[in-house]
């Protein structure tokens, strides 16, 4: 038998050995799905890993700025791969008016974070899956694949807890929630290049139309397309080995300011 | 395209991160937008363009000039991608250092020429090989400050070559390098005409690729068991050689025998499973396997025991005493634990011996110990297989030592 795994193979089986090992730990566990093309990819190996029949909830926090191709992408799978998804939205700050426009911080950190508190309070998750990638902004790339989030739900990034080969946290009584992070080593082109190999559905709001398409999808209100005319899988591949751009340029709420993104990560943004 | 992760460790402002900001910078693996940020961001700390904030994202380490925890970067090469681990020189983020270690397959060792071997220098080298990280590069920096002086640059190799000797590394070579103005880094500089080695890119793309040990007896430790319908699937990952559909096979600890039924993987057809890949596996007969359990190959199996001889490393300020509740986690498997002997205590950056017959194990030192398991372990010669033959030791929840079984029975 052909003996070299591939990298996507190499990947892909320490993603589920990541998954698996969680699921071991917590039974109380939920996936977050932003159902971008991350968060899908990770739901795509949390299936492989349990065999199609996902043990737990997939959470989905709704900011309610959504695009209305997620919300459809979201009902469209949710029930071909029967899953128990879980919406969970700051109804009170919505109420309230909360926008972009009362500044990117406040509002990721009242209608992401916030919802999510309420959500992990209301429904007892001691872990949760997350499809973040250390490629994606330098702040990330210095997370653990299992890191915990103290009773304030803020991340310790100035003590984080050893990680040995791969033996991994175990959850404290006063930590909250353990964070997991099955994709921590997959780069953006990694993702992209599964996605075609498994014929992964991702919503269409990635391929290009008019000339312009989203490489990173969040709210409506805070994506901006970059320039493309990338309208198929393989031409975003050919795309991404070529372009000198930062897949998060984008995104407005890592522009702020320098260090925006620690500052929401430390207070328990995704 | 092969990928190869490696680690950059050496003392604090030996210039690791600025190494890497500059290999980044001269290979054109970054974005035009992260490096206006970065002088952006320089600037605004009121500093020349700092390459090290490519990896020093966290506020307080740009404030500071420091890096506080490893970091990850990738960058590639016409032969290959590379995962580049950045880790910590200071002294209290040793165990972060060690972190970024345990995931690397190579590691570069990087020295001040100007100040020579230092604590952390021989620390971190005592790391790697216990560890088991043999290819090392050596690269000395700030060759710029003392004029690309060869006579400088073969006293500090000497003395490096000393250290590494007695802590059993063989370099696979000694680059002279200036990170801050790219000498020797992606292209060979005129400055050190008398240096005629690779630069180091091209020792780069010398280093090997860690193989999963394929051709040993097949081990698969269970990780979980999940009732899928009507089948009981035992998953793990394999950790040495193959699993095939009709293998006989032995669990331990039970030591029970049974054949594999089947070899599963969602939405594939599978009758066997190779090294470090992550499958599920029936049986023939209903035995009942739990997580921990090692299915391996009759007459090849590992040595099951309770007492486990190991070089450990405590990795947390609290020091070891004899009343901690210890647990100790070996591939899946996890028991309770005592620290039964300490044998030799030694330090970690001079391999002075601390004591002999200690009772206790302060922050950084490394033991060798004997370990009592309250259930017995499979466990296998580090050198053999790995996964086998290295364990963590964790305390209240968190990883406190790692430790490496070089003898076993």
């Amino acid at each position: 038998m052909n003996t070299n795994l591939s990298q996507l193979d190499k990947l892909e089986n320490q993603s589920i050995f990541i998954i698996r090992e969680a699921y071991s730990q917590f039974r109380d566990v939920a996936m977050l799905w932003s159902i971008g093309k991350d968060s899908t990819t990770l739901l795509w190996l949390v299936r492989k890993a349990f065999f199609g029949k996902i043990p737990f909830p997939v959470l989905h926090i709704d900011t309610t700025y959504k695009f209305k191709e997620i919300y459809e992408f979201r009902e469209k799978y949710a029930k071909e791969w029967n899953l128990n998804l879980l919406v969970a939205k700051n109804e009170e700050a919505i109420a309230k008016g909360m926008s972009h426009e009362k500044g990117a911080f406040q509002c990721c950190n009242e209608l992401k974070t916030m919802a999510l508190k309420k959500a992990i309070a209301k429904y007892g998750f001691k872990a949760l899956y997350l499809g973040i990638r250390r490629d994606e902004h330098g702040i990330r790339a210095k997370e653990r694949v299992f890191s915990p989030r103290d009773e304030d739900f803020e991340w310790d990034y100035k003590n984080q807890p050893p990680e040995l080969w791969d033996q991994y946290k175990t959850k404290a009584a006063e930590e909250e929630h353990l964070r997991v992070h099955p994709l921590l080593g997959w780069r953006e082109i990694d993702v992209w290049e599964y996605v075609k190999r498994e014929n992964i559905p991702v919503t269409d709001l990635y391929f290009a139309k008019n000339g312009k398409r989203y490489r990173s999808i969040g709210c409506e209100t805070c994506c901006s397309p970059i320039d493309s005319d990338a309208d198929t899988i393989e031409k975003v591949v050919e795309e991404l080995k070529t372009s000198k751009i930062s897949e998060r340029s984008g995104r407005a709420q890592d522009k702020e300011d320098d260090y925006m993104m620690q500052k929401l990560r430390s207070l328990g943004y995704m | 395209m092969d990928v190869l992760s490696f680690v950059i460790v050496g003392h604090v402002d030996h210039g690791k991160s600025t190494l890497i900001g500059r290999l980044l910078y001269d290979t054109e693996s970054l974005p035009p937008d992260k490096i206006e940020e970065i002088k952006k961001a320089s600037s605004g700390q009121g500093r020349r363009t700092e390459f090290a904030y490519l990896l020093d994202h966290l506020e307080e380490e740009r404030k500071q000039g420091i890096t506080i925890d490893t970091t990850q970067v990738f960058f590639k090469t016409p032969k290959r991608r590379y995962v580049i681990i950045d880790a910590p020189g200071h002294v209290e983020f040793v165990k972060n250092m060690i972190t970024g270690a345990s995931q690397a397959e190579a590691a570069v060792l990087i020295i001040d020429v100007v100040e020579g071997v230092k604590e952390q220098t021989r620390r971190h080298s005592y790391m790697l090989s216990l560890l088991g990280l043999n290819q090392v590069v050596v690269v000395l920096n700030k060759m710029d400050s003392v004029d690309f002086s060869q006579e400088r640059f073969e006293a500090v190799r000497k003395d490096a070559d000393e250290w590494l000797k007695s802590i059993n590394v063989e370099p696979m070579l000694y680059i002279p390098i200036s990170a801050i103005e790219g000498d020797n880094v992606t292209e060979s500089s005129a400055n050190t005409s008398w240096y005629n080695g690779p630069n180091f890119l091209e020792s780069l793309d010398t280093m090997q690729n860690k193989q999963p040990p394929e051709n040993k007896p097949m081990l698969f430790p269970i990780q979980d068991v999940y009732k899928i319908d009507d089948k009981r699937i035992n998953v793990g990952r394999v950790e040495a050689g193959v699993i095939s559909e009709g293998d006989e096979i032995k669990i331990l600890p039970t030591g029970e025998s049974t054949k594999v039924s089947a070899v599963e993987k969602f939405l594939e057809k599978r009758t066997q499973a190779i090294a470090s890949e992550s499958v599920g596996m029936t049986t023939t007969d209903s035995v009942f396997l739990d997580r921990g359990n090692i299915v391996c190959v009759p007459g090849s199996e590992p040595v099951l025991t309770d007492t486990v001889n190991a070089s450990m490393f405590w990795m947390t300020k609290r020091p070891f005493s004899s009343d901690m509740k210890l647990t100790i986690r070996c591939a899946t498997q996890e028991t309770s634990c005592r620290i039964e002997r300490i044998n030799k205590r030694i330090n970690s950056s001079t391999l002075e011996v601390i004591a002999e017959n200690s009772d206790v194990l302060e922050n950084l030192e490394v033991a060798q110990v004997t370990i009592k398991t309250k259930k017995p372990v499979a466990i296998k010669d580090f050198n053999d297989v790995q996964e086998l033959g290295r364990f963590v030791i964790v305390h209240d929840e968190n990883i406190c030592a790692g430790g490496i079984i070089t003898h076993v029975g």
